[in-house]
């Protein structure tokens, strides 16, 4: 099958890559540019360990060909960090809250958070587990998930974190 | 899991992408979302030699208000269904159902045209369309028809859209303001397809119901318009004898399949159960 070229923004720099039209975009990310941050999980659209930002939309990157991301704006774990190269407070909540065990599905937790926080700044802790319900975790961390999340809005609003009482 | 091969195209308006399928015939399918259709492409229980994507036809998205009734184009993602102002105050059911389907990242690429046009049972929209009396726009071959959402479901997988067709927009008679309405969904956990789940919408005169309509998700080969249950509850005030005897007009009307989501007959019982509680819940949101 004939290849297309694609050229889409990623972490702030232009790539552009040739791809066949049943190229998944995870396909694109992690085999033909290296950007491994996105996982593959389950496959079927579940698991969300593929989540990446895209035009400002969380998306599961294994349930999208590269062609329909074609002009996109896209960023991944690997572009999360702060300009200066500190964490970004997702990540630093992460590490703080011991959210992760594996840390498999990490990436996708954070890309997902991180689009969370920006359409909601102040989510509660409900809001939150609904947020998050299309990423799964099978280290079962979800209480310390929904911590790092917690931490990394109110370092984001300029607040002190408190700790809910358990 | 990788799909089979095919030729990608992005037509720009939609007579451009009636007239690619037109010549593709068979080999060819329209790509809305891609979240029924891409998984089923990466089983290969979908190979189509060709994909028609409909992401590049700027007129498919959005809602505006037509007179008395509300367009909503066919690209709509489930995402703007929950985040539209026009939508929230004129047909508030549409919020509450597109927040019980699938998650976050599904709705933002999960588009409505898409779910009511797959005919999978397991689909929520399509159980409100047929609550709502909504109408599919649907452009083919010999031009634009329309078609009732009540009359669009054949058998699982199967609808009135032939091969070559465009479902383009869905037009939704604006229900009475003070209505009521309620879409009630029993699931196995948060994003999963419906056990069970009835829609219910309805305007109160008084004490006395006025009108009243209902669809039901998962319970058979279709959605289903439960019209017998609706016509006993019109002129009466939902008492708990007479709610009882809708529930029971609404099971009978039902065939689901024995799956994984439980045995046919629990199935029934609990669209039973949904409707009871979405009766209540539209009841108590009803003004007028």
């Amino acid at each position: 099958m004939a290849k297309s070229q694609v050229a889409m923004k990623i972490n702030g720099k232009t790539v552009e890559a040739l791809v066949e039209p049943r190229t998944l975009l995870i396909h694109l990310l992690r085999d033909q540019l290296n950007i491994t941050g996105p996982h593959i999980g389950c496959e079927t659209s579940h698991c969300g360990a593929c989540t990446v930002d895209l035009d400002g939309k969380s998306i599961k990157s294994c349930t999208m060909f590269a062609v329909q991301a074609n002009g996109s704006d896209i960023r991944t774990i690997e572009g999360m960090a702060n300009p200066d190269g500190t964490l970004h407070a997702l990540q630093e909540g992460f590490r703080e809250m011991h959210g992760l065990q594996c840390g498999f599905c990490t990436p996708g937790m954070i890309t997902r958070a991180y689009r969370l926080l920006q359409e909601n700044p102040n989510p509660t802790d409900e809001e939150i587990r609904y947020g998050i319900s299309g990423n799964l975790c099978r280290c079962t961390g979800y209480q310390n998930i929904v911590k790092a999340i917690q931490y990394a809005a109110a370092k984001l609003n300029g607040v002190q974190f408190q700790e809910a009482a358990e | 899991m990788i799909p089979g091969s095919f030729s990608y195209h992005r037509p720009t308006s939609v007579q451009e992408a009636v007239a690619l399928l037109a010549e593709l015939g068979d080999d060819g399918r329209a790509l809305a979302g891609g979240h029924s259709l891409i998984p089923m492409m990466k089983l290969r229980l979908a190979t189509p030699g060709n994909l028609v994507d409909l992401a590049g036809i700027a007129e498919l998205r959005g809602a505006r208000v037509d007179g008395s009734d509300v367009m909503i184009g066919a690209m709509t993602t489930q995402h703007d269904l929950i985040g539209d102002s026009l939508l929230t105050d004129k047909i508030p059911i549409l919020r509450e159902t597109s927040l019980q389907i699938a998650d976050p990242q599904v709705r933002y690429v999960g588009t409505l045209g898409g779910n009511v046009a797959n005919g999978d049972p397991g689909n929520d929209m399509p159980a409100v369309m047929m609550c709502l009396g909504a109408t599919y726009h649907v452009a083919g071959k010999g031009g634009e028809r329309r078609i009732a959402a009540r009359e669009f479901y054949q058998g699982a997988y199967f609808t009135a859209l032939e091969s070559g067709d465009v479902l383009t927009a869905i037009r939704i008679p604006t229900p009475a303001a003070g209505h009521g309405y309620a879409y009630e969904k029993l699931k196995r956990k948060i994003g999963d397809y419906a056990t069970a789940a009835a829609a219910v919408v309805l305007t109160m005169k008084g004490r006395s119901v006025e009108s009243c309509s209902i669809g039901l998700t998962n319970v058979a080969e279709t959605p289903l318009w439960a019209e017998e249950a609706a016509k006993i509850l019109v002129g009466t005030s939902l008492d708990a004898a007479v709610v009882k005897r809708a529930v029971a007009a609404a099971e009978a009307i039902t065939a689901p399949a024995t799956d994984a989501r439980g045995p046919a007959q629990y199935r029934t019982k609990m669209v039973g159960v949904m409707l009871a509680r979405a009766l209540e819940r539209a009841k108590s949101r009803a003004r007028g």
